[in-house]
């Protein structure tokens, strides 16, 4: 398991790149709802961004509470630093 | 409802602590055309809105805006830890020190404290979409003068985001405005306050 580990750094990074991406295109569909366009690049960033949430839960700890996959003795959504501090996201 | 996320929206990693620049700063976290005043201005504008595309931009933004909150809490934090007695008497920051230690606190540059009467939620669409455009231009303003200031480029960077993001903002209440009028009558957009005299029949 441990050789397929992805870089900390570098996911994150990825996080940030797909959820900016469907955060802007979130905007422009509320004013533009029917874009094709718009709507396979929502679609595709989504599908993204669920899944690199997954992945960097499963290594580094939640970032969401759906993606809080916390053993049954520790309670881990606290256990990260908080985005502000040093080492946070 | 609101779920968080821990992660800011665009990161903020400033190694170099600047007390005085903090102080300009914490202007866009509770000044008069600051990001909490932003958020509260589109998320209480939005439950009269009749436009469901124009609901969705003010609950979108207005949630967006909380994010930009964060992020400029987050550089006022990180200018101002660990700070000496010293380099608070130095820098100024000792005034807002002696009230707040170094907790963070809405106000403005000039020390004014964080108010509902920033913003205007006025129950006409019209009105609440020029405020909004106007409100993201001033908050661009302020950011061009932040950036003026700031020579630090762990510093610069966040706030070139956060500027752009008003541009993006202003744009998107623009076509917000398009599509109000568009419902309304082309040779007088001021026949009805559509948020108070439309008949429901007729949305």
């Amino acid at each position: 398991m441990t050789e397929n580990k992805p870089n900390r750094q570098e996911l994150l990074e990825w996080i940030n790149v797909v959820s900016f991406a469907v955060d802007d295109v979130k905007l422009f569909l509320d004013t533009h709802p029917c874009n094709q366009e718009a709507l396979e690049y929502f679609e595709e960033f989504k599908k993204q961004r669920v899944e690199a949430l997954k992945e960097y839960a499963a290594y580094y700890g939640p970032l969401t509470l759906d993606t809080a996959c916390t053993p049954a003795e520790y309670w881990c959504w606290i256990n990260e630093p908080w985005p502000w501090q040093e080492g946070g996201c | 409802m609101w779920n968080y996320e821990k992660r800011l929206q665009h990161p903020v990693k400033i190694t170099q602590t600047n007390p005085k620049i903090a102080q300009v700063i914490i202007s866009q976290f509770g000044g008069p055309d600051g990001e909490l005043a932003a958020s509260m201005r589109y998320l209480s504008q939005r439950y009269t809105m009749p436009y469901k595309e124009v609901t969705g931009i003010l609950t979108d933004i207005g949630t967006e805006e909380l994010a930009h909150m964060e992020m400029v809490c987050a550089i006022v934090h990180q200018l101002t830890r660990n700070l000496t007695p010293e380099q608070l008497v130095e820098s100024g920051f000792d005034k807002y020190y002696v009230d707040h230690t170094l907790g963070l606190w809405p106000q403005s540059a000039g020390g004014a404290p964080w108010t509902a009467t920033y913003f205007q939620s006025k129950g006409d669409p019209i009105t609440d979409l020029h405020e909004d455009m106007a409100a993201e231009q001033k908050a661009r303003t302020t950011y061009d003068n932040i950036l003026r200031l700031v020579k630090d480029p762990e510093v610069c960077e966040p706030i070139r985001f956060l500027r752009e993001r008003e541009i993006v903002h202003y744009q998107r209440f623009g076509e917000s405005l398009r599509i109000v009028q568009d419902h309304l009558d082309s040779k007088n957009f001021y026949v009805i306050n559509p948020e108070f005299d439309l008949n429901p029949k007729c949305r």
